[in-house]
């Protein structure tokens, strides 16, 4: 528990664990989505989310193993796990959509607490079904492509970072533009602004909501596919993951997709730094983000890009 | 067999002061707070420390388990009520785990993953409660219970009782109405933590023996479980939740098919009563307790946020 005093770091031992913490930072944020897509439309926080995540995680790794069978790594390995990705993120999104109807849509008119308990109800009945399942040991997806690191000055990349960065910014990417621009996405934030009014202009709601729990959950399968690469899976993985990702969409602002991406890589980049350079202990990692999450809401409750709302009376 | 039912009617009654402290957090003040077992194992763990270390007896440690968990519940209390109801489960939810890190990895007082060993009986006029007589315990557990009881029926009808549940129905309209808002909010934290922390004093001398193990964030849930299945707004039905609960997550051993059923089972039980509760029946088994003042409550009425 003795916190080491700050250790000179060198250029290039800088860079490193920029690096290590944009993609740790990456996979954060897409997690980070779901909660803040959830939380645009419903005003409320999907605790369940991290499980679905969890989920995703599973179902993508029983995937690839089945779709690799023995064959060695080479094109046909990568493009079986960019299958079994699909197919989990397909899997997972009806997940979240059967979620959704069965334990949240009954409770859209309850009061604020009702919801959340439901998802707490979920989200343990999630993780404790998989370790039923699947059993409690840490299971890891092997690497679809070889994963020897390149070394630029210095600093080591592998190709799963960078894998991890293109795929984190393309989707972010291409889910900014289907928001903005699209019909549905127009939807969506139709719906996110008043649900009655939208209803009255011929949204339909209901989908609309599906939807958002389908888009919000394919992505956390994503980042738990992309976990699993680096760090393992097992059933109680979703509840940490999962609160690190919420706090990055709190820090950058809860129901703000930007605000999602920017929290999240800042919260991977400063957790990275904490151990690395600060020498905050390894144990004590994981408290970081609380820190972090009880001093942005002290200080700007709303996030880094958020609005300030004033409560209407 | 018989030993087994005092073990689980022990343990309900000391649950059911955790629950009771989380009914007057979340059914009477409406913050979901997700930290009982933190203030739990403050509690335990203070009575270990007190009892091993400096040789206090356990009712010179019950207070300051009490008091400790009280001053823990404040310093979470007041910086986050001033957020919303959803910011504050994962506070209090980072707070459990924090919790539960520190006294994994302070060794030196705490013992780590190990915790502490031979912690002392508590005696009593010269008698020695001893957890393995279960009787004398079981005594001592049912007379904290029925005062916890007393003191918080009185505390639901009381000035404070009454602001509080204002604060759940309305907060902007409880504060205009001139309540201090933020007052009973950090009081209702502080008095839920300290009941917790006397269940975990309890709980360690029952035991003898406290490690972190014992205070995930499983055992929170179960407290809300608790809380949720009697009937929020309702002490009676806390006690009555805590005893349900308990026999539900003993039921594996209760029945000797405990290499049937799968070591989940308890966990998965506790998700399907949330969701089913909120669903089905949102006030609970017994409902809430009619406040004997003031106009009929509308408590069948669900307003649209």
């Amino acid at each position: 528990m003795i916190i080491r005093s700050p250790i000179v770091v060198s250029l290039s031992e800088f860079f490193q664990h920029l690096m290590n913490g944009l993609t740790l930072g990456g996979i954060y944020a897409l997690i980070a989505l779901g909660y803040t897509m959830v939380y645009g439309i419903l005003k409320f926080i999907n605790f369940a989310h991290g499980d679905i995540m969890m989920v995703g995680a599973y179902i993508g790794l029983f995937t690839f193993t089945f779709l690799r069978g023995n064959a060695p790594l080479g094109a046909w390995t990568f493009i079986a796990f960019l299958l079994a990705m699909i197919v989990s993120m397909v899997a997972t999104g009806i997940l979240g959509m059967i979620v959704e109807k069965v334990a949240y849509r009954p409770l859209r008119r309850a009061s604020r607490l009702a919801p959340l308990l439901s998802a707490i109800g979920v989200s343990f009945i999630l993780s404790n079904s998989a370790a039923w399942l699947w059993g409690t040991q840490s299971r890891k997806l092997d690497y679809p492509f070889n994963n020897a690191p390149y070394n630029i000055k210095g600093v080591v990349i592998t190709p799963h970072q960078i894998m991890i960065l293109v795929m984190s910014l393309t989707v972010m990417i291409c889910l900014k533009l289907f928001v903005d621009n699209s019909r549905s996405g127009k939807a969506m934030r139709a719906t996110s602004l008043d649900q009655d009014t939208a209803r009255l202009m011929g949204i339909n709601v209901d989908k609309v909501i599906g939807m958002t729990f389908a888009i919000g959950s394919a992505l956390a399968a994503c980042g738990g596919m992309l976990i699993a690469l680096d760090y393992k899976c097992y059933p109680s993985m979703g509840m940490m993951l999962g609160l690190k990702a919420f706090v990055a969409a709190v820090v950058g602002g809860i129901g703000n997709i930007g605000g999602a991406m920017l929290g999240g890589i800042l919260l991977g980049v400063l957790e990275t730094f904490g151990v690395a350079v600060f020498g905050i202990p390894e144990a004590m990692k994981d408290t970081i983000s609380f820190v972090i999450l009880i001093i942005v809401l002290l200080v700007k409750p709303e996030g880094l890009l958020g609005k300030a709302t004033r409560e209407k009376v | 067999m018989l030993n087994f039912f005092l073990l689980i009617i022990i343990y309900s009654g000391i649950y059911s002061l955790m629950a009771m402290g989380q009914n007057l957090i979340t059914g009477y003040g409406g913050m979901l707070s997700l930290c009982q077992a933190g203030f739990y194992a403050i509690g335990a763990y203070t009575t270990a420390i007190l009892t091993t270390q400096l040789g206090w007896s356990f009712w010179a440690t019950l207070p300051a388990a009490a008091l400790l968990a009280a001053v823990f519940g404040i310093l979470i209390g007041l910086p986050t009520l001033r957020l919303k109801g959803d910011y504050l489960a994962i506070a209090t939810l980072g707070f459990g785990e924090i919790v539960r890190n520190v006294l994994n990895n302070w060794d030196k007082l705490t013992g780590g993953p190990m915790g502490i060993q031979r912690i002392p009986m508590p005696k009593i006029f010269g008698f020695t409660i001893n957890p393995y007589h279960k009787i004398a315990f079981l005594i001592m557990v049912i007379i904290m219970v029925a005062v916890a009881y007393f003191l918080f029926e009185r505390l639901g009808r009381s000035r404070m009782g009454r602001a509080l549940e204002a604060i759940q129905e309305d907060e902007i309209a409880a504060r205009s109405a001139g309540i201090n808002v933020t007052k009973y909010s950090v009081w209702a934290f502080a008095i839920g933590a300290s009941v917790a922390g006397i269940a975990g004093s309890l709980q360690a001398a029952f035991s003898l023996s406290v490690s972190p193990g014992s205070y995930t964030f499983m055992v929170s849930i179960m407290v809300l479980c608790m809380v949720v299945l009697g009937g929020m707004g309702n002490f009676k039905a806390s006690i009555i939740g805590a005893f349900i609960i308990q026999f539900i997550s003993y039921f594996p051993q209760l029945t000797g098919l405990s290499s049937v059923i799968p070591p989940q089972f308890k966990q998965v039980m506790f998700g399907l009563i949330l969701v089913i509760m909120m669903i089905w029946r949102p006030q609970g088994l017994l409902g809430r307790d009619v406040s004997k003042i003031g106009s009929v409550r509308k408590d069948s009425v669900q307003e649209a946020d």
